[in-house]
């Protein structure tokens, strides 16, 4: 039922783990089917991603998006990784399931609610110095 | 890699000499019962003889046995099949919230045309009390339906006292017990049931076969018409092959019965323990003593099921989960639910059912394998140690 591809991601996911010392961090859940995902992102000057890494519990396509979204935009700017869309991070995977496609494919939006913590904070940090 | 099946609730291999009793009514013996020439009127005697064979199985009367096309149809004939007979009576209902789909989505579809279902709860063990079900009893209450023992959590209800309460306040009773066949005593006199659902492929008999047994003096509609097969409660060409081979599984469970069920709780006693040594954070679904010889049903907390059962198919075990993944919708299993068990701890179940090929080898590779997965899951999970 799930491509090579997403069997692949599942079963040798390269991007599991927590940054202790994030830069940002973005919690994505379905309360209907009870899949939670976390991502941790650290990022250089010139805002490229140097370090991404993610928790999830889930299915087999919550782990196989989390592990690709990581892998995706890792090296990338915070302006490219707001680009990358679940239905993206699904198409890299060689498609999901159906059934997959709405409840556990939000691996795009943790990201983007890391990135979002990553800017709020700069943003508190500025605040806080000026 | 071996390989290890362990969900025999869902579905059993056809045994062999089932599949040999079965195989000559495929080919030279061919006929339609209802003929007249030989080759037909042979397979109405073979079809009699199928028929005797399971009621003595059932310590029913042979007019009494229905053939079905297995256990969905027979649930539907008992509750539609007299519902629609007996709604002069009264139109209220009572089954629980843990039966199968087949019944409970059956009451609900009664509930459409007009019936009052009473759907009961059950207690953290997955059980309704013969005191729930008098207390839910109505002056308009028709029919009873409550499971024999559960297909996902493998408790067993108190079938006899709960069928006892039906019949004193004269309200018919049906049990489902598909899970129930090969594992439990299917006397139905002892039982006191006036309806019982069975499935041969549940007892390593063919799939698409099974009977819904009927008590003399219970009307019931039929809900396919045609022929006058079956009494005139089931049309059509009866499944030759599948009820002879369904008769056959049928006296070799019972025969086999005490024997296999000994032999098989203590596996699942080692298995539960084995499991309980080994995985921290574990929890046993279900009944302690009073669930099949078969079942193990657990949760691992911080964990999902479908992942689980990927990386278990990875090696070589089949097993099942009662999460929203695998159950087919978004909602985790409605009998982990009703028995209260939370959410997120619903996802994290896992179904091992073992059967009468189940080694104790299998059962120490399980052991082997289970705990890394889930600690593997477990280290990705951001559940884990929070
Ligand atoms: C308790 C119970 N009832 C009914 C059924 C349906 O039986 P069948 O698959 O023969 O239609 C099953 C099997 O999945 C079951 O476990």
């Amino acid at each position: 039922m799930y491509s090579e591809k997403v069997m692949e991601h599942f079963m040798n996911p390269r991007h599991v783990g927590e940054i202790s010392d994030a830069d940002g961090v973005g919690t994505e859940g379905n309360p209907v089917c009870g899949d939670i995902m976390r991502i941790y992102l650290k990022v250089d000057e010139e805002d490229k991603i140097t370090d991404i890494k993610f928790k999830t519990f889930g299915c087999g396509a919550a782990i196989a998006t989390s592990d690709m979204v990581c892998e995706m935009v890792l090296g990338k700017t915070l302006d490219e990784a707001m680009q990358v869309t679940n239905a993206v991070v699904a198409e890299a995977l060689d498609g999901l399931p159906p059934n997959k496609m709405h409840c556990s494919n939000l691996a795009a939006d943790a990201l983007h609610k890391a990135i979002e913590d990553l800017k709020s904070r700069r943003q508190k940090r500025k605040a806080e110095s000026s | 890699m071996l390989r290890v099946y362990l969900d025999h609730a869902a579905t059993t291999p056809v045994r062999p000499e089932v599949v040999e009793e079965m195989l000559p009514y495929f080919t030279e013996k061919f006929g339609n019962p209802s003929s007249i020439y030989r080759i037909g009127w042979e397979n109405r005697s073979v079809l009699d003889d199928a028929r005797d064979r399971i009621a003595a199985q059932l310590a029913a009367d042979s007019s009494e046995i229905i053939f079905t096309s297995g256990g969905s149809e027979a649930d539907n004939l008992a509750i539609k099949g007299y519902a629609l007979a007996n709604q002069k009576r009264g139109k209220h209902i009572i089954t629980t919230s843990v039966e199968h789909h087949a019944v409970l989505d059956t009451a609900k579809y009664m509930e459409k045309l007009g019936f009052e279902v009473t759907f009961l709860p059950v207690d953290e063990y997955g059980l309704v009390s013969p005191k729930q079900l008098a207390e839910a009893i109505r002056p308009d209450t028709i029919l009873v339906s409550i499971m024999y023992a559960n297909n996902e959590v493998g408790t067993i209800m108190p079938i006899k006292e709960l069928a006892k309460v039906a019949r004193e306040a004269r309200v018919a009773f049906h049990t489902d017990a598909v899970q129930a066949g090969g594992s439990l005593s299917l006397d139905v006199q002892d039982l006191g049931v006036d309806m019982l659902s069975l499935s041969a492929h549940k007892f390593y008999g063919p799939k698409g076969v099974g009977l819904l047994y009927v008590r003399k003096g219970i009307r019931l509609d039929p809900l396919i018409h045609g022929g006058g097969q079956e009494r005139r409660r089931r049309a059509g060409t009866e499944n030759v092959p599948g009820i002879v081979g369904m008769a056959k599984a049928l006296e070799l469970a019972n025969a086999e019965r005490e024997e296999n069920m000994r032999r098989i709780t203590a596996l699942r006693d080692k298995l539960i323990l084995g499991l309980r040594d080994r995985i921290p954070e574990i929890k046993l679904n279900g009944h302690p003593t009073q669930r099949l010889p078969n079942n193990v049903n657990i949760s691992i907390k911080y964990i999902e099921g479908e992942s689980l059962l990927l990386n278990l198919d990875m090696k070589g075990i089949a097993a099942s989960s009662g999460s929203a993944c695998t159950s087919g919708s978004l909602e985790p299993s409605h009998v982990l639910l009703a028995m209260g068990v939370p959410h997120e701890i619903a996802h994290g179940s896992l179904r091992l059912t073992l059967g009468r090929e189940t080694t104790e080898e299998e059962i120490d590779y399980v052991l082997a394998e289970l705990p890394p997965i889930v600690e593997k899951l477990r280290a990705m999970s951001p559940l884990y140690q929070e």
